[in-house]
């Protein structure tokens, strides 16, 4: 460890919050339909999107309405996105001619992009047509992220509302974010990606002779269009099998932090936006301040893990200041820390190390990080709404201590929110904790790892926590793409994308229909450094005791391996 | 849900030529028209125009002319930018601790007493790391100088020329391109390697 690395760390994870504040004011104005300086351009695009769709944007939807637009557009970003993998070979810009994906590989690739989770149980460069790369999974980073977005914006608006019914209009939220947000701020990113060295080409792989006569083969795809809105969206799926370490993500320290940095910037804006949206600035502060104190420790635990001595160089007698196996040179230990702990605090899940090379703490705080249930800050607005039901929580620990009703943002917490922010919360642990239980005992499920032992269980563990977190980074090891894993996690990706989601606009639907009630004498504030301490010992109780014993059968007894094998 | 069925499909559609096609594609255009050297791969040529590589791209050097890039695991032989990967190997796996031994060991008899540097006996992400440490570069000069039968001063000369440190002072590590070396080395040798196409 040295100062330079605690500085990249510190800078990296202080410019995402930074850049949020803005941004967050931007994004509460286009949820609440106000001015933007985009609108001369937008406006004519966004009314001819009505136009064509039959949206009437004055219309505003009950919870029930508003959720069941939410699962038929993912229904049919879904239907379409399978198909156009089923039949890459038959569809334009396939200069390598790749042939189409297995029925699993399809099932669990669109899943994946669909439900934000950006899981690849394919190596891109080798699977990919160009045509599956932009119509298809660029599309759904883009609506996946969006309809995320969606579920904050409904929620700040039952806040605000005073015995109402509405949540606002899905279909408003979903492409507002969309073209006044995600799009913009993906082009520019993008254009600066490729200033600054990332291909964005059409062409088919390059032939090289190199300088000692060999033969390499250079793929190369339309990367800066996709790696912009994969790292901005929290979606996380690259176009190459190693994601952001590969130097065509990502080939300088500089994409390394513009990269990386882009990875919480909206999550954190959405906590942001909330808080203007709903009139609830200094709560949401708390709110951020709990998810940002946990990150740090996270992302400062994954740094100083991995400038322990690694076994294989103390046994190779090599200099042992940084683990490097699985790292590359120009992000070394804290570039790799900076981006590790972001990367899975988020839903992003993108990776610029293999994560299964890290030292076993390393590796086990990176698993924590998606089990505390991907708020810190979590996917845009998804991050946000899941953070309100601990939240949610903690005033209910909170009322059970005093015996009052709880109450949180001026809205009473009775028993219908408090079961259904459990709904949301346990389907977590129980598609994560019950398919890793059958696949540690099933022959078709362990025949795809690479390690074996307590590291073999961490692959089960990290594939599992990844899908259901919907967060897509891997131990990747694991050879995913077969039968077993391909279908149990598109299972565990869309449970543990649609029941919370669901289980969020129920309670949206509840609370708007709610009066909004004054702060009482007798009301826990909610905007205190009390609350913040409250609120991040509920997620790391919840989080910390429900995974706690697994996590012991994995990196934790890998650990202690470890430090047996170096004194 | 069938009055949802219209604006979910229209908007499905909308979104698949707005954010899957138009954008990708007026990007590759902007990509093309501006930056067109980074947006085709930053691909590196010799003076008769044949491509020898990507300046990002770190590709196979075994010679003992050559600076040698770190360990790959892109591909069945390495650096095959194809297939980028990792080795994936768990920090306790003993296919990886026994093969670190074995690079160290390499190292050890061609600069006896020297330090090995990590990255020089371990496995990069992607398989296709373009650099290496200044360490591991200076550790390789003599073997080097003696190869091509020139002054060690000179090939450190050239690996200066293509080292950079952190940006801004504490982002990033320091760092020397492998390929930009062993070109700089050619050329300076006469062999007709131009670094820019």
């Amino acid at each position: 460890m040295n100062w330079q690395g605690w500085a990249e760390i510190a800078l990296t994870l202080g410019l995402q919050v930074a850049i949020a504040l803005p941004l967050g004011i931007y994004l509460s104005r286009v949820w609440n339909g106000e001015r933007t300086w985009l609108d001369p351009v937008l406006r004519p695009v966004e009314r001819g999107f009505y136009a064509i769709a039959g949206i009437d944007p004055d219309r505003r939807q009950s919870w029930y309405a508003y959720a069941g637009a939410f699962l038929a557009f993912n229904l049919a970003g879904f239907v379409l996105l399978y198909a156009i993998l089923r039949l890459q070979h038959l569809l334009p810009f396939n200069p390598q001619g790749f042939g189409p994906l297995s029925t699993h590989l399809a099932f669990n690739t669109a899943v994946s992009f669909v439900t934000n989770t950006n899981w690849q149980s394919y190596g891109g460069e080798a699977t990919m047509s160009n045509f599956s790369q932009m119509a298809g999974l660029t599309v759904q980073n883009f609506a996946s992220a969006a309809a995320g977005a969606t579920l904050a914006a409904a929620l700040a608006r039952a806040f605000l509302a005073h015995r109402g019914e509405a949540i606002g209009n899905f279909w408003t939220d979903l492409v507002r974010t969309t073209l006044y947000v995600l799009l913009p701020l993906s082009i520019v990113v993008a254009i600066a990606l490729v200033a600054l060295g990332v291909p964005q080409t059409l062409g088919p792989s390059f032939q090289a002779t190199t300088l000692e006569g060999g033969h390499q083969t250079i793929a190369l795809a339309p990367v800066a269009s996709q790696l912009a809105i994969k790292q901005l969206g929290i979606n996380g799926g690259g176009i190459f099998n190693v994601n952001s370490a590969h130097p065509f993500e990502n080939p300088t320290p500089l994409t390394g932090l513009i990269t990386a940095v882009s990875i919480n910037v909206l999550g954190w804006a959405a906590f942001f936006a909330f808080g203007r949206s709903a009139a609830v600035r200094k709560d949401v502060r708390a709110l951020v301040a709990a998810g940002f104190v946990l990150l740090a420790l996270g992302t400062s635990a994954i740094y100083w893990s991995e400038t322990r001595p690694a076994p294989a160089l103390v046994a190779a007698g090599a200099d042992t200041a940084q683990n490097m196996e699985g790292k590359e040179v120009r992000f070394g230990a804290a570039g790799s820390a900076a981006w590790a702990g972001p990367t899975t605090g988020a839903s992003n899940g993108s990776v610029n190390a293999m994560h299964a090379s890290f030292l076993p703490l390393g590796g086990g705080v990176a698993m924590v990080l998606m089990q505390l249930g991907e708020i810190l800050p979590g996917g845009i607005g998804s991050g946000l709404a899941n953070m309100v039901l601990m939240a949610l929580l903690a005033v209910f620990v909170a009322g059970l201590m005093v015996g009052r009703t709880p109450e949180y943002l001026g809205k009473k917490i009775e028993a219908r929110g408090i079961k259904l922010a459990f709904v949301a919360l346990l389907v977590f642990p129980a598609a994560l904790l019950g398919f890793s239980a059958v696949a540690a005992v099933l022959p078709a499920a362990l025949a795809g790892l690479l390690n074996a032992g307590p590291h073999g269980l961490s692959e089960i563990l990290y594939a599992y926590t990844s899908a259901a977190a919907n967060n897509g980074s891997a131990f990747a090891g694991l050879t995913a793409n077969a039968p077993w894993w391909n279908t149990t996690l598109g299972i565990a990706m869309l449970v543990g994308r649609f029941v919370p989601a669901v289980a969020i606009l129920a309670i949206a639907g509840a609370l708007a229909a709610k009066p909004k009630l004054a702060p009482t004498a007798g009301t826990l504030p909610t905007d205190s450094g009390l609350f913040v301490g409250l609120l991040a010992g509920v997620i790391l109780i919840l989080g910390g005791l429900q995974f706690f014993p697994a996590l012991a059968l994995g990196p934790i007894a890998e650990h202690f391996q470890m430090l047996a094998l170096t004194p | 849900m069938l009055q949802h069925l219209r604006p979910a499909l229209a908007v499905t559609a909308l979104f698949t030529l707005l954010l899957g096609l138009a954008y990708p594609l007026a990007m590759t255009g902007i990509a093309e028209a501006v930056f067109p050297r980074q947006a085709e791969g930053s691909l590196l040529a010799r003076a008769d125009g044949s491509v020898f590589g990507s300046r990002w791209i770190g590709q196979h050097f075994e010679g003992p002319r050559y600076l040698h890039g770190r360990p790959s695991a892109a591909g069945s032989d390495g650096y095959d930018a194809s297939a980028s990967s990792g080795s994936n190997l768990g920090p306790l796996n003993e296919t990886l601790i026994e093969a670190v031994k074995a690079r160290a060991a390499v190292l050890r008899a061609e600069a006896p007493g020297a330090t090995i540097p990590a990255d020089a006996v371990t496995a990069s992400a992607s398989g296709l790391d373009p650099d290496i440490s200044p360490e591991f570069a200076r550790l390789q000069a003599p073997r080097i100088a003696a190869a091509r039968g020139i002054g060690e001063a000179d090939v450190r000369a050239v690996i200066d020329r293509h080292s950079e440190g952190r940006l801004f002072g504490f982002v990033g590590q320091p760092r020397v391109n492998v390929l930009a070396v062993n070109a700089d080395l050619d050329s300076s040798a006469g062999a007709g390697v131009a670094t820019q196409p």
